[in-house]
């Protein structure tokens, strides 16, 4: 049987970073395919590639046999590929009808919307998907579940020989993933290729018949999901040879720095289930902590409320060298030796038109001013000081940052928090989307910072980065601590074992 | 102080030869472009342009605009001149508080940093978008300059009062004193303080600037604070140069001073822009204006060319980033 659709040799570069190397892949009719792997693993990448998001790569893409390029991804849709992203691609102001048909309207000869026509076609769309809503009911109205059946709805209107589905169950309950279930196996028996994305292994067991393990961009295993164990491709995603920076035998009898007791976070949206739950760890003076959980695990959510900016959500008391805290704003903690380097380095992080030695000494501001006006001078001064520790690579201290590399607009970023010298410095993803040679250098400056006497809170979603630099490990999972390992005690496999979330961990 | 090279960009460069461009076609057109008189002329027309585009530059460097600044211009000229004038009596009080010329000015210019205030509160405490709030504070302020005048003109304001609009110190008009003034200030506070290197940051990456500490809030109350403040100013400058305080006046300047925001280089979008840009901004406007006048050229072709010369500043501006 020949694939239905083929990659060869597929290589995909972000201004030098590496995030698919010579990926083959094949998919048949008939079958669901599983692809696994850790967050950044190039899941992602891949998927934006089959499906015309990415257009510029190396290697080959080939539909039914023949080659195949394109331009945009409506090339792909209407090549018959369809795709159900994990962030929902719905307008909530239109109707249910009006977002399935949206780019695709059904218009008559005078140009005219077939509204009639549209309506009906959605309704017998959501009828076979079992969900029971009007088709000129607002979007915005639904339920996060309704909506997710929505977006797969969608993919199902342009009768898509190839479905990618990117963890079509994070946001729906039980009864739909059923549903769900049965349309992908009614989809299968139809012939049509599926493309299934998921964290939650139960589900890839009950559904998939072929599996592809992608780490670090490669592809490091595949085969028929029948031959293989879960412990095995436990190990697969995150198996790797690990460089130990660091392994203190460090006991947390020293002070304690920072104390979280009790720690909850309000769901605004669903106030069942709250997006940090009981969260209670110590952090002691120099100690490096690592956080390791998947994506929606509440770990941005924490770093984010200990800065002060979730403040009127918050339960649960925060200690900072004893004292009680409230913080109300990252002014204030960042007065009281908070310092956070955030997730998106893009949006949270830098200044993206500013020059290096202004986005260096945004948190610093009174120590490049002399008299209450600006100094060049010192401006230079702090530039020449980071830039030479730190081994930032960078022209002049007037060049922008947002032409630096990622390795390098993130040293600045640190470079910014180091010259206030903080008492515990959160960094949450520090290393994503860099390459390997400055996350090795990131490494080793986190070592020295600890050294220093900085406490280190490090957030990460790389298995191998978290058990290389920390001195003790949490997991999180559905906004909860669900592990706790020493530097000793931690392998690859525990942490994976209790970050899946319990309910899928039978 | 100032280092002008740092603060000039290519836009700018660009503006500047466009301005001589322009410049030099008008002198080869017209016998009398080229004048002192007119050069006065054309400085003292600009120089209320000039301070509210000072006050709208920093409102839009931090991504936000102001609307209300020609309604706050008519409101406080109106305050400034009925006070001067007729004083405050506040009868069932039995009260009645007189006005000397300075003090009619810092009432003027209290009531038009207050109401930048408010817009500034609007905007930050009630996150209420700034092209609304600022919409709502155009009609608003209209409205109290119909009530405090009746919906007419006050004239009569006096000559030490009208020294201001007409006057000249050491060989140059008082407008262009006062405006040059706002604008050595205004660069000043952008590139030499912390509060201007915050409105960079702001306009630049809003949610970066609040994790690295910034008072976001603070900030923005005091940029639109210092709108509002200018374009009392520029009321003052119009009502002492008419001797009169008319209840229309500034009507559509908002859109006269982005206008020059926009041709001087300053980005929509905040964090990108300069002073500098601005002023050159206004000249190219005022030296267009001036120019189209001497050349007899209609007033209805005279917007037509205007519009037509923003568009085509933006989309210079445009491919001068796109080519960065």
């Amino acid at each position: 049987m020949t694939a239905l659709l083929e990659v060869k040799e597929i290589t995909k570069k972000f201004s030098g970073v590496t995030a698919l190397s010579n990926v083959n892949l094949s998919l048949e009719g008939g079958k669901v395919t599983a692809l696994i792997g850790e967050n950044g693993a190039g899941k992602s990448t891949l998927l934006k590639i089959m499906s015309g998001i990415y257009t510029d790569f190396e290697g080959q893409m080939l539909f039914k046999g023949q080659e195949i390029k394109f331009s945009r991804p409506k090339d792909a849709q209407e090549m018959g590929i369809g795709i159900i992203h994990q962030e929902l691609n719905l307008i909530p102001y239109l109707t249910v009808a009006q977002n399935i048909f949206l780019g695709r309207e059904l218009v008559n000869a005078f140009g005219f919307l077939e509204r009639e026509k549209m309506i009906n076609k959605t309704k017998a769309l959501l009828t076979r998907l079992k969900l029971e809503v009007e088709p000129t009911a607002l979007v915005g109205t639904l339920k996060v579940g309704q909506q997710q059946i929505v977006e797969i709805a969608k993919a199902l209107l342009t009768e898509s020989e190839v479905v990618f589905m990117d963890e079509p169950t994070s946001a729906i309950g039980e009864s739909e993933v059923e549903v769900l279930f049965e349309i992908i196996n009614k989809l299968k028996a139809e012939g049509k290729a599926i493309v299934y994305i998921s964290h939650k292994l139960d589900e890839l067991f009950a559904l998939a018949d072929d599996f592809v393990v992608l780490r670090d961009g490669k592809v490091v295993g595949q085969g028929g999901v029948s031959e293989i164990s879960r412990a095995q491709l436990i190990n697969m995603m995150a198996g790797r040879e690990v460089k130990v920076v660091k392994k203190s035998t460090k006991n947390c009898t020293e002070e304690k720095v920072l104390e979280v007791k009790n720690l909850g976070l309000l769901n605004p949206e669903n106030p069942q289930r709250p997006l940090l739950k009981d969260i209670s760890f110590d952090l002691c003076k120099g100690e490096v902590l690592g956080v390791y959980g998947l994506m929606g695990a509440g770990r941005t959510e924490l770093c984010e409320s200990l800065f002060g900016l979730n403040h009127r959500k918050l339960t649960g008391s925060i200690l900072l060298n004893g004292h009680k805290t409230g913080f109300k704003s990252p002014i204030e903690a960042i007065d009281a030796g908070m310092a956070l380097v955030p997730e998106d380095r893009k949006k949270d992080g830098i200044v993206a038109g500013m020059s290096v030695s202004k986005n260096l000494s945004l948190t610093v501001i009174e120590k490049v001013s002399k008299f209450g006006f600006l100094s060049d001078a010192l401006h230079t001064k702090l530039y020449d000081k980071h830039v030479a520790s730190l081994k930032i690579k960078v022209h002049n201290e007037d060049q922008a940052i947002k032409n630096l590399s990622g390795g390098n607009q993130q040293k600045v970023i640190l470079g910014k928090w180091i010259e206030r010298n903080p008492t515990v410095l959160m960094l949450d993803e520090p290393t994503r989307g860099i390459d390997i040679n400055a996350k090795n250098e990131i490494y080793e400056l986190i070592a020295r910072l600890s050294a220093s006497g900085i406490s280190i809170l490090v957030i990460s979603s790389e298995i191998p980065e978290i058990l290389a630099i920390s001195d003790r490990i949490l997991v999180m999972s559905e906004g909860e601590i669900t592990a706790e390992f020493s530097s000793e005690e931690a392998t690859e496999t525990n942490i994976m074992n209790a970050c899946i979330p319990e309910n899928m961990n039978q | 102080m100032i280092s002008l090279k740092k603060n000039f960009n290519i836009a700018q460069f660009q503006s500047l030869i466009a301005l001589f461009v322009l410049c030099l076609a008008l002198a080869l057109l017209t016998d009398n472009f080229m004048t002192t008189d007119n050069f006065w002329n054309v400085m003292r027309q600009i120089s209320v342009n000039v301070c509210i585009s000072v006050g709208m530059t920093l409102v839009v460097l931090t991504a936000g605009i102001d609307l209300s600044v020609g309604s706050i211009l008519a409101f406080c000229g109106a305050v400034t001149a009925g006070l001067l004038k007729n004083g405050l009596s506040i009868p069932s009080l039995n009260l009645f508080i007189g006005f000397t010329v300075l003090g009619a000015i810092v009432a003027g210019f209290l009531i038009g940093g207050g109401l930048g205030f408010v817009n500034g509160y609007a905007v930050t405490k009630f996150k209420v978008p700034p092209f609304v709030a600022t919409l709502a504070m155009l009609t608003m302020a209209r409205g109290f300059t119909m009530l405090w005048t009746k919906g007419h003109p006050i004239t009569g304001l006096g000559d030490s009062f009208g020294f201001l609009g007409t006057g000249w110190f050491l060989g140059i008009p008082m407008p262009v004193w006062i405006s040059g003034i706002v604008v050595i200030t205004a660069v000043i506070l952008t590139s030499k303080t912390r509060f201007g290197r915050y409105i960079y940051a702001i306009g630049g990456n809003e949610n970066a600037s609040r994790l690295s500490g910034i008072p976001i809030n603070k900030v923005k109350i005091w940029v639109y604070s210092i709108a509002g403040l200018l374009a009392a100013v520029g009321g003052v400058l119009v009502t002492a140069r008419l001797d009169s305080a008319q209840p229309n006046a500034g009507i559509s300047y908002e859109l006269d001073a982005i206008a020059a925001v926009v041709i001087g280089g300053t980005s929509l979008s905040g964090g990108r822009g300069t002073i500098w840009g601005t002023v050159l901004g206004a000249i190219i406007i005022g030296v267009l204006n001036n120019g189209l006048i001497l050349m007899n050229v209609s007033p209805f072709w005279q917007q037509v060319i205007k519009g037509m010369v923003i568009l085509l500043a933006v989309i210079i501006d445009k491919s001068n980033q796109k080519s960065e």
